[in-house]
């Protein structure tokens, strides 16, 4: 039931806005985020965005993960 | 970036299954970890993320499923609310079919009675706006995800001054049940892995007293399969190193003190409360019901119903399911009489159920 789909805002009105994902639109309240834009990747959850995603953040994962593949057996249980 | 096929590349999979390989060698010993959000109990089915684990892991599914741990006399009550005149019952889908003691919604719409599936709790406001000669209620049923888009519709519906809109409210917080999984002497969890969008709302320092207090490790994870697998390497990492923490992997959404927009709301029209859970019974401070200024709201003291007494099955193991004390296999029930098209119990009828994952996908 949390399930949530990251989606851009392509156009924003007061506390409503519209968002987008593979094609698919969808008008959603803002009420939860005050200081999403367009422009920006949600998280919408039953007609809600529920947060803002950081792209940064999301590339740090990434990174972090590839560091973890590159790791040497030594390295691990220090 | 688009936030999805990133995180299910194969090749970063394959590395990083093999680092827990790597890490359960030196660790030794089994591990039990237990994931307490459905969303990942069916990632990590639909993904076949057991299949890439060692044996020696084993992922156990806690009561992370809304539908779930709803008790049966929640049912029968919103089956009661269907039966009055003039009502439209509306609901997220996944309510649809869970038995209460005698009757389901399906049923009942089946019968006649006025039930409709949302998608979002405005679009039942929505409904409530285009039929002002009806009352339309809505379950409000869910974790810290869904309980902040409750309490932004009823602010929705007070500005638009709508009267004819109720809600029955059942919302859920998961750290409580937590904490009580924690304190049972039957159940050995070595790490949590955390949910991740009740971890967006409520931020990662409210799993702090697990680690501080009962030396559980917990790591915040994504949904998708590399952050899982990358969670559980972060879990392990805690397990070998003896050092019990608080860590979030989904660190692209979750903060450390979480949406306070939403849970200033959440403060705002929710008060907290003693909640009864299936399978773990009253479990104090774990509920949510409307506060004081927000009682206009509450569909269960605007309509005086009575409700048929509560029953279960008696075969119905979901119980012991949800707290991981049983896999779905070992209910008598599971696959013989309790399937997808004729649930038994709640675990069936959710998508996110346990015995629902069990069944579409098998076991290990």
């Amino acid at each position: 039931m949390c399930l949530a789909f990251p989606m851009k805002i392509i156009n924003k009105d007061g506390h409503s806005a519209t968002v987008e994902a593979g094609g698919v639109s969808r008008e959603i309240s803002l009420r939860l985020i005050e200081d999403a834009g367009v422009g920006d990747y949600v998280l919408v959850h039953a007609g809600f965005a529920i947060e803002t995603i950081d792209e940064h953040e999301a590339q740090e994962t990434l990174k972090l993960m590839e560091q973890i593949a590159l790791l040497q057996e030594d390295d691990e249980i220090r | 970036m688009k936030f999805v096929d990133e995180f299910r590349n194969v090749d970063v999979a394959r590395e990083l299954s093999g680092k827990i390989e790597q890490t359960m060698a030196h660790l030794g010993r089994p591990v039990c970890l237990m994931e307490v959000c459905g969303t990942h109990t069916m990632s990590i089915y639909r993904h076949g993320i057991k299949t890439i684990l060692p044996s020696s892991i084993k992922l156990l599914s806690g009561p992370g499923c809304p539908v779930c741990v709803t008790p049966n006399s929640y049912l029968d009550q919103a089956i009661a609310f269907s039966r009055l005149d003039d009502v439209i019952v509306t609901t997220f889908g996944d309510m649809l079919n869970v038995p209460g003691s005698s009757a389901t919604l399906a049923g009942e719409r089946a019968a006649g009675h006025d039930i409709r599936t949302v998608y979002s709790p405005l679009d039942a406001l929505a409904l409530a706006q285009r039929n002002p000669d009806k009352k339309v209620i809505f379950l409000a049923v869910g974790f810290e995800t869904t309980s902040p888009t409750i309490a932004g519709t009823l602010l929705e519906s007070q500005e638009l001054s709508i009267s004819n809109f109720f809600v029955s409210c059942a919302h859920k917080l998961i750290p409580p049940a937590m904490k009580l999984l924690v304190q049972d002497p039957e159940l050995q969890i070595d790490g949590f892995i955390c949910p991740a969008h009740v971890s967006a709302i409520i931020g990662s320092d409210a799993y702090e007293f697990l680690a501080r207090d009962y030396g559980i490790p917990c790591v915040i994870t994504g949904f998708e399969p590399l952050d899982i697998l990358q969670g559980i390497w972060m879990l392990l990492q805690q397990i070998l190193n003896s050092s019990p923490r608080v860590e979030t992997q989904y660190s692209r959404v979750v903060k450390k003190k979480g949406n306070t927009t939403a849970l200033r709301l959440l403060a705002e029209v929710f008060e907290k409360t003693d909640a009864a859970w299936r399978g773990l019974g009253i479990v104090p401070e774990s509920g949510l019901s409307l506060a004081k200024g927000y009682k206009r709201f509450d569909a269960g003291s605007v309509f005086q119903i009575a409700c048929e007494e509560e029953r279960e099955h008696p075969g119905c193991r979901c119980g012991e399911v949800i707290k991981g004390k049983r896999e779905p296999e070992t209910c008598g029930l599971f696959r013989i009489v309790c399937t997808p098209l004729a649930p038994v119990g709640p675990c069936m009828v959710s998508p996110e159920g346990t015995c629902a994952a069990h069944y579409k996908y098998g076991t290990d």
